[in-house]
């Protein structure tokens, strides 16, 4: 069982999120004309990475945030866990 | 009968509390401290079972967890277990275990057939013989794998026991209190470091209980015993017995299985059975020992065959003698150990050393005290079926390839040692990527991959004084490191024989002329020849000659059968053990009960029960309840002898006809509140909420963003920037999250709060023609006419003195109005609705008539909604706007949901208008057409109409738009059902809708 760092409520178990797939995707906007390919890509296509990998976890059983996770999909080791407004770089 | 191979005065078992128990129906004596297997042996019986395959006489190998041989069901207070090892099960009062794998019995087994037929059980059996003819899989082939396969029989009745679960965190987990884990135990726990160590035997000390050591002047033994006490009385230390650490899991997370009451006749009241511990460690320390390794030669298991180590460990643990004319075969020193041990209780044992001369000190002691050894000799063959009664040995050539001549030597029990194996499952399953080591021909740790360490035997180390001397470090390093806490503890005088080089040598050749089995893995019975036979077969790597041959396996894992079937496949590769690789070690180590495993979550555990404040009226007046999600709802209210059918047809038509209460609490409850609110549920609904007024409510449904109708519900603007959003009761918590993906993620710039209020509120229905007349009644004190609160309307009224949320809303399509009060007003609500409803003839109505109600009048609810329907399916395309942009609007334009033939909901009537139709048949064009028929469409749900009092389901029909009049077929195969069925409109009842405004 992975062991995350909320960063607003410290280490605890996997148990207490839910997972939300990739965090690099960004929701086109609002009323903006997109292509098929555009937004098949945003609703279907993933890329199914080994190794780091940016993704969105919510803490369902602890505060409820959305947050941001990198981990290795091959180890699961995690790198780096930040607040749903704070920017991947 | 008398314990005729008990020693007298040796062993850790309690003399003075004799244990009578039973083995197949017999009964023995043994005493408390034994296990099943010690006892047994006590009493001289060594045939246990069958072997899985060939059905071959079964005795004792080990003395512990490694055991390949000896499992047995076991009857315990009433209740039977499969797959217990006998040598692990601790003897208690009345305990009863039988043998498996046998039929009739273990003496006369019909299955040894497969012996004798062995020809047709070769390697990938399974795969080969079995395949043909076809017809015989079913009568012949498969009857008689299911009689003659498997470990024991599982119960099939409820099992009474309980099983706890328990998270804990500490600073260091130890696996294993031998030596290693004891000194790092130790070391750790003075740095005041919290620390659990593990031990899965009974008695704490691993090798030191069975090895003749001195620590700090005092016995091994004695140090342990003095260290235990120790640690036990520190309070930043948990020390546990019968407890097996099975698995290494991610980010340092360790699960251990403790057994707390199957050494009792019967578990202690509010005991559980046993405990799963899930840990996670900041350190763990990995001293799981090592596991003897067996010699191959022919007839390798004939009971009587066993490792030497276990042979020591029952006259050392348990002052048994596994027999009285020992034969100790071995390649290294620690055979010397066994045969001493057998001398200085008075039996006189042959050693068959592989070795040519080999110069060490237990060899000359063994000289010293007059032991019969022949080197350069090894046992060729064991001879006897079902106990050793004699053995072939022969003198064996330098290179290992030739046997000299065979001589025939009594003996009635061989005592194998082919040197040791460090047990390294837990940091392989951690991931840590094991080497090969030469010098003991055998896999290591390497790197360490997650916080772990392995240390003494485990790390192939099998030197007491370097073990302690690393032991005492890493607790003390790593302990350090987590409290900055030193207190060093000096290490303790050792006392050790030197150990010479063991042989490379681990298999007999087979002398000329001859044919023995030679097996490797004793549980899975798989032979040389098997192995050899997979390698001519091509199957090359480890993985696959693994799982052709089933090679390690077994329940045991290969822990006494992989190494030397990787150095069969290698010898005969020609290539060296670590190119040929292992195969992956995984979780359990050993066997754990799926009980355990399930701990309390089951029956009405599994999940929590949420109750309505209702409740206890539901209940007092006869509800039949039924799961809704985590809710207990109301399905009918039972009167007199009515059955479902019954009953929801006379509340559903009571509802038609007068007035009806539905209890509606579940429904989810989202308050949403800030000056976005409007913008945002713009942005989630699908239709226009912007011009919404207060007090007014709208339907609306949401969308995923692949276009997919998620949800639907109603919401209030209950004032100028807060809304009250419902769900359905199924997709309360979905949505919830799903609010909070784009108030977070995705539109953080708008200021709207959501939170769920699911619980904050008792919900009633009211619906009939009546219900405006009921509602006077109960708001005397506010005008609730049609002209103030209309269709879709909302207000507060005061229900006696109790705040109400009055919503003029429908589901059952009839005059309608939801009441919600804050949930301890629930019941007071409910019973006002009934008191004051009795004039108008009201009764309340469950799940089953909210059913009925909804269908006949097309609204669509969870198995409409299914996750595979659009809008347009589910007649709900008027709510789509067409200005405005919304979560998945976008995905609405795809060619499948523009389709001119797009499947659509329907409602189907059998033609005769009697037939009931089972939900999920499907709809055919032909009834008689061939197979595969087409299909156009499937019943979503079905009731009795009471409008028209006859059967109506709704489907989901392909090109329903154009098929209204349409005469099809309904096929339910699992009901065995044809019905002929005419498609009309889902709006069955009050198409225009006119009631819901009346
Ligand atoms: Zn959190």
């Amino acid at each position: 069982m992975l062991y995350i760092k909320c960063p607003h409520c410290g280490m605890r178990s996997q148990n207490e999120f839910s997972y939300g797939g990739d965090a690099s995707v960004k929701r086109p906007e609002l009323n903006k004309e997109i292509s098929d390919q555009e937004w098949d890509n945003f609703v279907y296509n993933r890329k199914s990475l080994r190794g780091k990998h940016w993704e969105l976890w919510q803490h369902l059983s602890g505060c409820r945030q959305w947050i941001k996770v990198q981990r290795d999909t091959a180890t699961h080791e995690i790198f780096n866990t930040l607040k749903a407004e704070e920017e991947i770089n | 009968m008398s314990q005729e191979f008990r020693l007298k005065d040796i062993g850790l078992i309690k003399r003075n509390k004799k244990i009578s128990f039973k083995f197949n129906g017999k009964k023995y004596q043994g005493y408390e401290g034994d296990t099943l297997a010690s006892a047994l042996l006590a009493n001289g019986v060594h045939l246990v079972g069958r072997s899985f395959k060939y059905h071959r006489p079964r005795g004792f190998f080990g003395a512990g967890a490694d055991e390949p041989y000896a499992v047995v069901q076991l009857y315990r207070d009433g209740e039977t277990e499969p797959n217990i090892k006998a040598t692990e099960q601790e003897l208690f009062e009345g305990l009863e275990a039988k043998s498996v794998n046998c039929w009739p019995s273990v003496n006369f087994d019909i299955g040894a057939i497969n012996n004798i037929l062995k020809i047709f059980l070769p390697a990938g059996f399974y795969y080969k013989t079995f395949m043909w003819p076809k017809s015989f899989w079913y009568k012949v082939y498969e009857p008689f794998i299911r009689k003659a396969a498997g470990l024991g029989v599982a119960s099939t009745k409820h099992d009474k026991e309980r099983y706890e679960h328990k998270y804990e965190y500490c600073d260091l987990l130890i696996a294993g209190s031998g030596p290693s884990g004891l000194s790092s135990a130790y070391a750790a726990a003075k740095n005041g470091a919290k620390v659990i160590l593990a031990e899965d035997k009974s008695r704490f000390g691993g090798s030191l209980l069975t090895s003749d050591v001195n620590i700090g002047n005092q016995s091994g033994k004695n140090w342990a015993e003095k260290i235990i006490a120790e640690l036990k009385d520190m309070p930043n230390v948990i020390v546990k017995n019968r407890s097996q650490i099975f698995g290494y899991y991610d980010h340092n997370m360790l699960v251990m299985s403790e057994k707390i009451s199957d050494h009792l006749p019967k578990t202690k009241k509010y005991h559980p059975n046993k405990k799963l511990w899930y840990i996670r460690a900041k350190e763990v320390l990995i001293s799981s020992g090592s596991i003897e390794r067996p010699i191959v030669f022919g007839n390798n298991d004939t009971p009587g065959v066993m490792l030497s180590s276990a042979a020591k460990e029952y006259m050392k643990v348990y002052g048994v003698l596994v027999g009285k004319k020992p034969l100790v075969f071995t390649n290294n020193d620690s055979g010397y150990e066994t045969a001493i041990e057998f001398k200085k209780n008075g039996i006189d044992p042959i050693v068959l050393d592989s070795r040519e001369n080999p110069a060490s000190e237990i060899v000359d002691e063994a000289k010293n005290l007059g032991l019969n050894i022949k080197f350069s000799y090894v046992v060729v063959a064991a001879k006897g079926y079902k106990k050793v009664k004699s053995a072939d040995i022969a003198l064996i050539s330098k290179d290992k390839k030739k046997l000299g001549k065979i001589e025939n030597i009594n003996c009635d029990c061989i005592c194998v040692s082919g040197f040791w194996t460090p047990t390294i499952h837990l940091a392989s399953q951690s991931g840590n990527k094991t080497k090969f080591d030469d010098n003991i021909d055998a896999f290591i740790p390497g790197k360490s991959k997650q916080n772990e360490t392995t240390l003494g035997a485990a790390n192939g180390v099998f030197s007491l004084k370097e073990t302690l001397k690393t032991s005492f470090e890493a607790g003390n390093n790593l302990s350090k490191k987590i409290t900055n806490i030193e207190n060093k503890v000096s290490i303790p005088n050792i006392v050790e024989k030197k150990y010479s080089k063991h042989d490379k040598f681990w298999c007999v050749p087979l002398p000329k002329g001859k044919n023995y089995k030679r097996f490797l893995d004793f549980q899975n019975d798989v032979s040389v020849s098997d192995i050899e036979l997979a390698l001519r077969e091509g199957y090359r790597s480890i993985e696959h000659v693994k799982r052709y041959t089933t090679l390690g396996m077994a329940t045991d894992q290969g822990k006494t059968s992989n190494l030397n079937g990787l150095q069969l496949v290698s010898d005969i590769e020609n290539k060296v053990v670590p190119s040929v690789g292992h195969t992956t070690f995984r979780p359990p180590y050993t066997p754990i009960s799926i009980g355990a495993i399930v701990g309390r979550e089951i029956g009405k555990h599994s999940k929590p029960t949420r109750k309505s404040p209702m409740h206890s009226w539901h209940e007092k007046n006869n509800a039949i309840f039924v799961d809704a999600g985590v809710w207990l709802r109301p399905r009918y209210y039972k009167k007199g002898d009515e059955n479902l059918f019954e009953a929801s047809k006379r509340e559903a038509k009571n509802v038609r006809t007068n007035v009806g209460v539905c209890d509606v609490t579940t429904l989810g409850k989202i308050d949403i509140k800030g000056p976005d609110a409007a913008e945002f549920l713009n942005r989630v609904y699908t239709n226009a909420w912007l011009k919404l007024p207060v007090g007014k409510a709208r339907y609306g449904v949401m969308l995923r963003e692949d276009g997919i109708v998620m949800d639907d519900g109603t919401t209030t603007r209950i004032s100028e920037n807060h809304y009250h959003m419902t769900t359905t009761t199924a997709q309360a918590a979905n949505v919830l999250s799903h609010l909070e993906y784009y108030l977070q993620l995705v539109w953080p710039e708008l200021n709207v709060n959501v939170v769920s209020t699911t619980e904050q509120w008792a919900g009633a229905a009211i619906a009939g023609p009546n219900s405006r007349n009921l509602l006077k009644k109960l708001f005397p004190n506010n005008d609730v006419s049609n002209e103030n609160l209309p269709f879709m309307g909302f207000m507060e009224g005061d229900l006696f003195g109790v705040k109400t949320r009055i919503f003029r809303i429908s589901f059952s399509g009839e005059l309608a109005y939801e009441l919600n009060v804050e949930s301890d007003y629930g019941k007071f609500m409910w019973e006002k609705i009934v008191e004051l409803g009795e004039e108008f003839k009201i009764q309340p109505y469950g799940t089953e008539a909210l059913s009925t109600l909804r269908i006949e009048m097309g609204h669509v609810a969870g198995s409409e909604l299914d996750g595979r329907t659009i809008p347009y399916d589910n007649a709900l395309e008027g709510l789509v706007s067409k200005k405005k942009d919304f979560i998945g609007k976008r995905s609405l334009q795809r060619l499948a949901f523009v389709a001119k033939d797009r499947q659509r909901i329907v409602g189907v009537v059998p033609i005769d208008k009697k037939t009931n139709i089972p939900e999920g048949s499907h709809l055919v064009k032909d009834a008689k057409a061939s197979l595969p028929n087409k299909k156009l469409g499937h019943i979503s749900a079905s009731c009795w109409s009471v409008e028209y009092d006859n059967p109506f389901s709704l489907a989901i029909l392909k090109d329903g738009k154009n098929m209204i009049g349409e005469k099809l077929f309904v096929m339910s195969p699992l009901k065995n059902k044809i019905i002929p069925v005419e498609i009309v409109s889902s709006h069955y009842v009050d198409p225009k809708g006119e009631r819901v405004r009346s």
